[in-house]
């Protein structure tokens, strides 16, 4: 018995949809970037105050990655609710009859 | 300034306050309300324990210690909820469909329900928990103490131990009322989370509040604020890259592991939706709870005098500043902090506890009586109020033994890496279907002793457990194992040493472990099951057949969900089965759903324990099976006939039971037959014997004779009737019954039975509705004994309607498996209860209209359609009496439900 095979090219719903989850998965990957960026400065060599500007900076990266995150999360739980309706937890299963 | 009784009714206002919300959603949920109880902003809120008293004080004193190093506590989390899509929903998805209880449920449900892993991860949990609770007391210690310092009478305070002391057992009480008051079958606490979700309210509006007056009214707006942290001491960011990324890789593995995280994040979770909401409004909530904490510390470090602790900025700043209320609301908020955190962390600790190290404990104790264990619940909700205590108890003595004076942020970390010890088998858990239960152990347990011996012994102070000379020059003099220079590394700071060898081991050991061994077969079988947890089909199943009683099964369920919930489950399963009645079959399907929602209550290592202590022939097999045989089709094939054949052996028992059963249901049955009988013949046999003797007189009118003689007659005629119908009862009770089987057309069966009913109560305009097109269809039966049937019940309804215009519809059709005939009159119908009565023998319902029978008519209906093959079932919901005739195709093959 071989589980029937997953077809290779999607519709365009799905197919954005697929490319919504990747967004979602590298997220935090483009967190993790903005958040490690500052290491790059080397702030504690330079002779200037940059906790001011650090902090500006942080500040506006953690916002824009809420931003990005809030988009994702109402696109894909839109979807998701689109196209599973029927979904159920094991819980409320119907019986038999 | 706020006198310190004040402060402490206030306190006591606030609590009480609490527990009234709490108290209000429990009720709520109890009825069923559940709504907006679990709304994703309910939820998010609740994740916000996540801040606790370190967040409200601790980040400010940190941000003056070291300028903004301390978002990085908050920089982890805020990656891994808006990375939910990789582990956050996995495992929110996992808990879901494993009922797991906690974490070291999640690690043992995961490893083969190993219980050893349980309680290491137990273990662990608590150590990591006492610094944090400590730094909880501690924190609120220190912040009624500020209120205690300026007081002008000196103040009639306890002192410090003292306070904490009151504190500790406090919220020791307030947490055994909350969080044990039941032992909910998925863990779930209404109350307690819509209590920590106010909470969070409070700390947030407090925080902000505090942060808006310091940057609006002590400082002179944003950019004099800009200007002031220019010309403070932490205007220079030393951005140290190790620590940096170290820092925010274990706040982001904390908020994964910590024992009250998972509580809320994945236990309490009631729907996978609400994850996508939280991604992003937690980090905001984070956000917004870092904002002030720069300015309130540079603004805190100029206003305040030299020396004074500025973990307690947020309290001091406001205070010196005459704001009395803001005060409040800041202690409030700090308050808020630390109760919620210490509540959601006791309670969730204690059912680990209780979980994974009492019951496994005292049912193998009890040996021999623990296939039927009795009221577990009273032993489950009693060590768990104990584990509370016990966990307070523990984090009193760390404050105690630390001294109290660390910073409140190197505390906290402690309790960071501990926790996140548990990281590398947690996702080797859900992503590696490699990892096997040995590897966790090793894994798990190196990074404990690793982390206890550089960071948690140490902090105690040099001189506290571990001595001064083992500090600096290693134990036994061996340099390169000196606690925080491990093989001679001192270039890292302690804190980062720490994270990075408890790590490094830990993964390295869970690795090698993992790939040195090999695992159980339950193991296997749980590793794909968590592994590919969004594939649809569970390929797998823990109990390859059933061999356990359900009676047996129902008993202990019964002492661990309680008697109702474990019916109700029982119930459903048997219904969905198709069996009426509790006691399902005892399938493979249905042992793993009992055990799951077992090991909602007393998580999954204990659930299976239980389990298999029934089955436990079955599981021993099983494994040998799949020792044996490398091929799976050969273990199903195997197992598919031990299946059968335990199945059947199950099924004899059952059915010897049930037969036992009716017996004895019998013998009642037929005393209470022959008194109902008596009775019956008894009632003619008086007026009989009455109107005899009247007629004896012999100067009696002869008009009287003649009525008295009609009365004596009738009487006669329907005390034969009832013999008649006794008989026919008898006969067909036991299957005696001849029949006459002939082929006939439905519609002229029930023409029939209409024409003959049509005597009785003839002068009643009583109108019939048949759909005839849909009658004709040819029944093979017994047709004079199906036209009974029919009169019986159209007789009926003519005689017991009660609707002004009475009218009675048929309705014939033929489904899979059988004909259908439904006899709906639009009367009042029968009451609910009387239903189940109406077939049994002398059920009279009325005696309005009663036209002598003896209540014998539907008895005989059931019987007659039995011998048939058929049924007869009182059809409810149709706006009259209404009863449904089934009737199989071919007689012989009897069709059970056909009504369903």
């Amino acid at each position: 018995m071989t589980p029937p095979r997953p077809p290779l090219f999607l519709a365009r719903q799905s197919y954005r949809r697929r490319r919504m989850m990747d967004a979602a998965r590298l997220w935090p990957l483009v967190g993790a970037f903005l958040f490690f960026l500052p290491i790059l400065w080397h702030t504690a060599e330079t002779p200037q105050p940059d906790t001011v500007w650090g902090g500006l900076y942080l500040f506006t990266a953690w916002t824009l990655l809420i931003a990005g995150a809030l988009v994702l999360s109402r696109i894909l739980s839109h979807s998701d609710t689109r196209e599973q309706p029927g979904q159920m937890s094991e819980d409320e299963a119907p019986g038999p009859g | 300034m706020v006198p310190f009784k004040i402060l402490v009714a206030v306190c006591l206002a606030y609590v009480c306050m609490l527990f009234m919300v709490a108290f209000a959603a429990e009720r709520r949920a109890q009825r069923g309300q559940i709504g907006w109880l679990r709304s994703p902003l309910v939820y998010t809120l609740s994740l916000s324990i996540y801040c606790t008293a370190w967040t409200f004080y601790g980040a400010v004193g940190y941000a003056a210690r070291s300028g903004l190093e301390f978002v990085t506590i908050y920089l982890g989390p805020t990656l891994v909820l808006v990375g939910w899509w990789w582990v956050l929903r996995k495992l929110v998805r996992i808990g879901r469909s494993q009922h797991v209880t906690s974490i070291a449920d999640l690690i043992s449900a995961r490893y083969g329900k190993s219980n050893v892993l349980g309680v290491i991860v137990t273990l662990m949990s608590v150590v990591a928990a006492t610094p944090y609770i400590a730094l909880q007391l501690q924190s609120v210690t220190l912040s009624f103490g500020v209120f205690a310092s300026g007081a002008p009478e000196g103040w009639a305070t306890p002192d410090q131990g003292a306070t904490t002391l009151w504190l500790a057992g406090g919220l020791t009480l307030f947490t055994i009322l909350f969080g044990t008051r039941n032992l909910d079958a998925n863990e779930r606490h209404h109350g307690v989370v819509m209590a920590i979700a106010l909470e969070a309210v409070v700390k947030l509006v407090a925080l902000l509040a505090v942060g808006i007056f310091t940057v609006w009214s002590v400082a002179g707006g944003f950019v004099d604020v800009l200007a002031r942290i220019d010309a403070s001491p932490i205007a220079d960011w030393p951005l140290a890259p190790g620590r940096w990324i170290g820092l925010t890789f274990v706040s982001a593995a904390a908020v994964l592991t910590l024992p009250r995280m998972f509580q809320v994040m994945v236990v309490e979770n009631s729907d996978e939706r609400h994850l996508a909401t939280a991604s992003w409004a937690f980090p905001l909530y984070l956000m917004l709870m870092s904002l002030f904490v720069i300015p309130i510390a540079v603004v805190g470090l100029q206003a305040l005098p030299e020396g004074a602790n500025p973990d307690l900025f947020v309290l001091t700043l406001p205070l010196t500043q005459g704001q009395g209320k803001l005060a409040m609301l800041a202690f409030l908020g700090g308050f808020s902090s630390a109760t919620s955190m210490v509540i959601v962390a006791a309670i969730a600790l204690a059912t680990m506890v209780s979980n994974h190290v009492v019951t496994p404990l005292w049912l193998s104790l009890r040996r021999g009586g623990t296939r039927a264990p009795g009221d577990v619940r009273g032993l489950v909700l009693m060590s768990r109020r104990l584990s509370i205590a016990g966990i307070l108890a523990l984090g009193y003595g760390y404050y105690r033994l630390s001294g109290g004076g660390a910073a409140l942020a190197a505390i906290g970390l402690i309790s960071f890496v501990g926790a996140a010890q548990i990281l590398p088998c947690l996702l080797g858990g859900i992503f590696w279907r490699g990892g096997t239960g040995t590897g966790a152990a090793l894994g798990l347990g190196t990074g404990f002793l690793v982390w206890l011996y550089t960071l948690y012994l140490p902090s105690f102070g040099t001189g506290g457990l571990l001595s001064e000379t083992l500090m600096t020059a290693g134990p036994w003099g061996i340099g390169w194992l000196r606690p925080q220079a491990l093989l001679g590394i001192d270039t890292l700071d302690p804190l980062l040493h720490a994270i990075f060898w408890s790590l490094v081991l830990n993964t390295a050991g869970y690795v090698l472990g993992s790939l040195a061994t090999f695992p159980g077969p339950v193991e296997r079988m749980q590793g794909v099951a968590f592994v590919n947890v969004f594939d649809h089909d569970p390929v797998a199943r823990g109990w390859s057949r059933g061999g356990a009683e359900a009676e047996d099964l129902l008993a202990m369920s019964q002492g661990i969900l309680g008697a109702e919930e474990a019916q109700q489950f029982f119930q459903r399963e048997a219904e969905a089965q198709g069996k009426a009645g509790f006691l399902p079959e005892t399938t493979p399907d249905f042992i793993e759903r009992l055990e799951r929602r077992l090991g909602g209550a007393v998580g999954a290592a204990t659930a299976h324990a239980m389990i298999a202590q029934f089955a436990v022939g079955a599981v021993v097999s099983a494994q040998d099976l799949m020792a044996v045989a490398s091929e799976a089709q050969q273990i199903l094939e195997y197992s598919t006939q031990l299946e059968a054949k335990s199945d059947e052996l199950a099924r004899t028992a059952r059915q010897l039971t049930e037969a036992n059963d009716k017996l004895t249901e019998l013998s009642v049955q037929k005393d209470a037959f022959l008194s109902q009988i008596s009775h019956e013949l008894r009632t003619p046999m008086t007026s009989i014997r009455a109107f005899s003797e009247i007629l004896m007189d012999r100067d009696l009118a002869s008009d009287m004779q003649q009525k008295y003689a009609g009365i004596i007659h009738d009487e006669t005629i329907r005390l034969t009737r009832l013999l008649d119908d006794l008989l026919d009862l008898s006969v067909l009770e036991n299957r005696k019954m001849k029949l006459n089987i002939k082929v006939a057309n439905l519609h002229d069966l029930i023409d029939r039975a209409v024409r003959s009913a049509s005597n009785i109560r003839p002068e009643r305009d009583f109108a019939i509705r048949r759909d005839v097109s849909s009658e004709h269809m040819p029944v093979v039966t017994d047709t004079d004994r199906l036209v009974q049937v029919f009169i019986n019940l159209v007789s009926n309804a003519r005689k017991y309607c009660d609707a002004p215009r009475a009218e009675m519809t048929i309705h014939a059709r033929q489904r899979k498996g059988g004909i259908i005939v439904d006899f709906i009159d639009n009367g009042s119908g029968i009451a609910g209860k009387a239903q189940t009565v109406v077939f049994e023998k002398f059920t009279r319902l009325t005696d309005t209209a009663r036209a002598g029978g003896a209540g014998l008519g539907l008895a005989i209906c059931r019987e007659i359609m039995a011998n048939l093959g058929g049924t007869i079932a009182y059809l409810p919901g149709q706006g009259g009496a209404a009863f449904r005739v089934t009737l199989p195709i071919r007689p012989g093959g009897r069709s059970d439900n056909a009504d369903g």
